[in-house]
């Protein structure tokens, strides 16, 4: 009976979506007051119900509800409680309900926040949302349902995929879609401004803040999965250009040229043809990514169970929104035209310098990704694409980019205001190349790869360009906007994360060895002990740990534990690595198969400087974060108000 | 208007490119899991091995000179193997065409049980205890099958179970003629 | 058609554990130049069996012989090229990570100058057309 309450709430759930779509849409069209009124309450409705779904799927896996099929193959009576509240997401029915409850909740998040819009706008924003959520349930409901009987009911379940089982789980996934639904919020903002024919500073001022809080999520979202890859696969990688880390990229880099296109519209009144695209890009790039992973046409270590005709409806999906949109774009677009100009080094040229590269980043993933699949499916053979191709070419269009932040960030509207600022950026300059190629030969030994200085120099560069006016403003009492504060924490994290990757990449020591207990071996200065082994017991595996003391010239440094899980019901070993941090390095072991004769091989790991890499990343989205809290996006202003005098003509009548 | 569809026909292109890609997916054409072998077309590669059997003897493909015949790789720790095995007995059979079974990476006396028990389709039965002419091979995965032409050439290669209906959509057509080169 | 997905599943079972790394007993060489080598080449080649690994990483017992068979082609004076090709002979070019260039690649090795030549020249079209206009005043101001 309970899982059924849960189907009927999905049904109850995507009638109130297409009330919310039709009434928003067509109420907004015809200017029917009441009809627009209506929306706010199914946007509520739809995520009671939607929630409400969502915490039966949950409360059948705690009460390990066998006769729910989606349940049966992905618990187990002794997975604990909290990765059974995880293993909701944890395959492909109930993630896809994930993605519908966190569509609902930016819909609500959007109803809650957005009074001061125009109601005919604001109902059109919440219209198009209610479009969206009516394709995704439709899609859940008629292809996907969690609520799946399966009889007779399964005595056990078959447990949840061991690779699964990590507290990262609870929070990865649903931050991911956080950021990956949110491109939603974006597109329907630029979907409706394209139906009323207006877009201006305005438009871009309401957007901006939507679109920097679901790239925020999406860009913590992206380091927590590459943290979890790092320490839960067990090999010490932190990035392996996987078609399903791909697939979350593209829109994370789709979107960071849309926040930065907003800057110019909102600014400048520019480039809205370009912006409005971009918004659609990035929700296009989302929907193919959730296309390229649940449709089976890539083979992905972390893919869901994947089926033809399931591809077929999310394909159907995609083309509707994303060729429909694009449509009303070429309708749009010819009457959108903004004049006004720069000079040539301007904060715009660099900010259109910056999209371009962007967008070739997020092109060349997608071509790389796609590749494949091409020669694939008309017989040409099939090939692998992968970190080789990605590390190398992923260069050409970001180490530019990198060169372009640190002065574009000092560039001025209209024209450049580089002028006192020349100097001080070829000081830093000069000092992040000399304190790059100090720091590699005096502690690392060496210039490392081709590119090492090359990315140190970057790195701080960037870094040091990113505190020139919040260091001179404090030094001069002036305050600083949150928006300009935001911008420069970003571009440190930007530069902190360079310095992470240029670091692991070009230092990093891996060694592979026998050890019994006894036994030590050394990498990088740092003595790995091998103490001894013993058994734990885990509640539902067992598992062998090792431990091992790690000193550094006699004095001890860390003391690690790292296991080996063999699950029960999936027979499948899991290593557990032992990572020891600091903040210049983490030391990683890992326990391999046992040799016989008491000793076992273990893999030693040295990665100097990893740790930046997720650092970086928070930082990045912290400065997101603080941009989101500007005043101007608090103060509620009338759209009119700010409308600038020549943007009367952009308005299409 | 025109010159601003662009997005969008760009974007029809590569929706054409997936649904193409699925209905291939869907009628069974395309299998983006299946590497397909690149000895197709080529000398089958000669191996010589110890008989499970009889580790003392060994086997030489060289001996099969002039007549067609099925290579299958399998052993005993594979369900899938297990599964398929009555079909191969029935196929051994009927077929006519021998059957050269390499042991991939297994135990002997476990292998040699488990023919005792199940049945023998193999008309030789070799061990590849390092899995080194499995390589040779370009196995992946067991079980899978490759069908050799008389004149020594791989005609074609299965992987996964081998079935009564695989056999005739994919091996017999190629042996009305092929095999006898 | 057999479902080859259930193939693949009890496959998957039996030969992967995806998740636990693989783990070599020692270094492949006491020479530093030829062990580089080994972990280059290793960390390069697509397993063929989880296909989402490189041999390296992969724990399944065919990257293990391939890890062999590496190693001692290496030690045998076998140069990578010809290491290469002793594989995509069996496996075909999907056991590259590095996609070798053919006619078939070549737009894919073309598509970052390619890429990148397109979207900075419509940028830097669209910058130079910006420079001649004359530059107007900030909207904010004339609020």
């Amino acid at each position: 009976m309970i899982p059924e309450l849960g189907t009927l709430a999905l049904v109850i759930a995507l009638l109130l979506a297409s009330a919310q779509a039709f009434f928003g849409l067509v109420g907004a069209h015809r200017n029917k007051l009441s009809w627009m009124q209506a929306v706010t309450p199914a946007v509520a409705g739809v995520w009671v119900f939607v929630s409400f779904a969502f915490g039966i799927l949950t409360y059948s896996f705690i009460v390990h509800d066998y006769s729910v099929g989606y349940v049966a193959t992905n618990s187990n009576n002794e997975l604990p409680l909290m990765y059974r509240v995880a293993a909701v997401w944890g395959a492909h029915e109930g993630s896809l309900l994930l993605w519908i409850e966190i569509l609902a909740t930016w819909a609500l998040l959007v109803a809650a926040f957005s009074k001061s819009l125009p109601i005919a706008f604001r109902a059109r924003v919440l219209g198009i949302l209610g479009m969206v959520g009516v394709g995704f349930g439709s899609f859940t409901l008629l292809t996907s349902s969690p609520f799946t009987r399966l009889l007779p009911a399964a005595a056990e379940g078959a447990d949840l995929n061991p690779i699964l089982q990590d507290p990262a789980l609870a929070i990865h996934p649903p931050m991911l879609y956080m950021g990956y639904v949110g491109t939603s919020v974006a597109f329907a903002f630029a979907v409706a401004a394209m139906l009323s024919g207006r877009i201006d500073p305005a438009w871009s001022r309401w957007t901006r803040p939507w679109t920097v809080a679901a790239w925020m999520c999406l860009t913590v979202g992206i380091a927590l999965g590459s943290w979890w890859a790092y320490y839960e696969l067990g090999w010490g990688g932190w990035w392996f250009w996987d078609p399903v880390e791909n697939a979350s990229f593209m829109p994370w880099l789709a979107s960071t040229a849309l926040i930065h296109s907003l800057a110019v519209t909102e600014k400048r009144g520019l480039f809205k043809n370009w912006t409005l695209l971009l918004a659609i890009f990035a929700f296009s790039l989302s929907l193919l990514g959730t296309f390229l992973v649940r449709s089976g046409v890539l083979v992905s270590v972390h893919a869901f169970a994947s089926d033809p005709s399931r591809g077929m409806f999310i394909l159907g999906l995609l083309l509707f929104f994303i060729v429909g949109s694009l449509t009303l774009y070429a309708i749009r677009a010819p009457s959108l035209k903004s004049d006004g100009g720069f000079e040539l080094i301007s904060r715009e040229s660099f900010l259109l310098l910056n999209n371009a590269l962007l967008v070739a980043a997020a092109c060349l993933i997608l071509v790389g990704t796609l590749w494949p699949l091409v020669m694939d499916a008309f017989n040409l053979g099939k090939i692998s694409v992968g970190p080789p191709y990605f590390n190398m070419v992923f260069l050409v269009p970001t180490l530019p980019l990198l060169a372009l932040v640190g002065i574009g960030m000092h560039a001025g509207w209209r024209r450049s205001a580089l002028g006192g600022k020349r100097r001080t950026l070829a000081l830093i300059a000069g000092g992040a190349l000399l304190v790059s190629m100090v720091v590699t030969l005096v502690f690392y030994g060496g210039f490392g790869l081709p590119l090492t200085v090359v990315g140190f120099t970057g790195a701080l560069f960037v870094m040091g360009s990113a505190l020139i006016d919040p260091i001179s403003r404090w030094r001069n009492k002036q305050g600083i906007s949150r928006a300009a504060l935001g911008m420069a924490v970003a571009h440190f994290g930007v530069g902190v994360f360079v310095i992470g990757i240029s670091g692991v990449a070009s230092y990093k020591i891996e060694k592979d060895v026998s050890m019994g207990p006894g036994d030590s071996a050394e990498i990088a200065g740092y003595r790995f002990n091998f103490i001894g082994t013993e058994n734990v017991r885990g509640p539902n595996y067992d598992a062998l740990e090792a431990r091992v003391k790690i000193t550094r010239a006699g004095t001890p440094v860390a003391d690690l534990t790292t296991q080996k899980r063999k699950f029960k019901i999936q027979a499948m070993p899991m290593a557990h690595a032992g990572i020891a941090v600091a903040w210049n390095r983490d030391l990683f072991v890992a326990l391999g198969d046992e040799l016989g004769a008491g000793k076992w091989s273990m893999r030693l790991q040295y990665k100097p400087l990893v740790r930046y890499i997720w650092i970086g990343a928070v930082i990045v989205a912290l400065g997101g974060l603080i941009a989101t809290l500007d005043r101007r996006y608090r103060v509620p202003r009338t759209a009119d108000a700010l409308l600038p005098a020549d943007a009367a003509t952009d308005k299409v009548s | 208007m025109w010159r601003y569809l662009g997005p969008a026909a760009a974007f029809l292109v590569l929706g054409a490119l997936f649904a193409f890609a699925l209905v291939r997916i869907q009628n069974g054409t395309l299998d983006v899991r299946e590497i397909k072998s690149p000895l197709i077309g080529k000398a089958a590669p000669l191996f010589t091995l110890p008989l499970v059997t009889d580790p003392k003897q060994s086997f030489d493909t060289r001996t099969m000179a002039g007549k067609a015949y099925i290579v299958n790789v399998w052993g005993t720790w594979c369900p899938a193997c297990r599964e398929e095995h009555d079909s191969l007995l029935q196929l051994a059979r009927t077929t006519g065409v021998p059957f050269i079974g390499i042991d991939w990476k297994d135990d002997g006396a476990m292998a040699q049980q488990y023919l005792a028990q199940l049945g023998n389709p193999y008309q030789q039965v070799v061990a590849d205890a390092d899995g080194r002419i499995a390589i040779d091979w370009g196995v992946y995965g067991a079980p899978e099958t490759f069908l050799v032409s008389s004149a020594g050439i791989v005609l074609a290669k299965h992987a996964g179970a081998l079935t009564e209906a695989v056999w005739a959509e994919k091996f017999a057509p190629l042996l009305g003629t092929g095999a006898r080169q | 058609m057999i479902a080859p997905r259930r193939w693949i599943v009890l496959l998957a079972a039996l030969l992967l554990s995806a998740a636990a790394g693989a783990i070599d007993t020692e270094a492949a060489f006491a020479d530093a130049a030829r062990q580089a080598r080994y972990e280059h080449l290793t960390n390069e080649l697509r397993c063929l069996v989880c296909q989402n690994q490189t041999i390296a990483d992969s724990n399944a017992g065919l990257a293990g012989d391939l890890r062999r068979e590496v190693k001692e082609m290496i030690a045998a004076g076998k140069s990578d090229n010809d290491i290469k090709h002793f594989l995509t002979a069996r496996y075909g070019d999907f056991v590259l990570y590095d996609p070798p260039l053919t006619p078939r690649t070549l737009l894919l090795w073309a598509a970052p100058a390619l890429l990148v030549l397109i979207t900075v020249g419509a940028a830097a079209r669209v910058i130079l057309r910006r420079s001649k206009a004359p530059i107007d005043a900030d909207p904010e101001e004339t609020v």
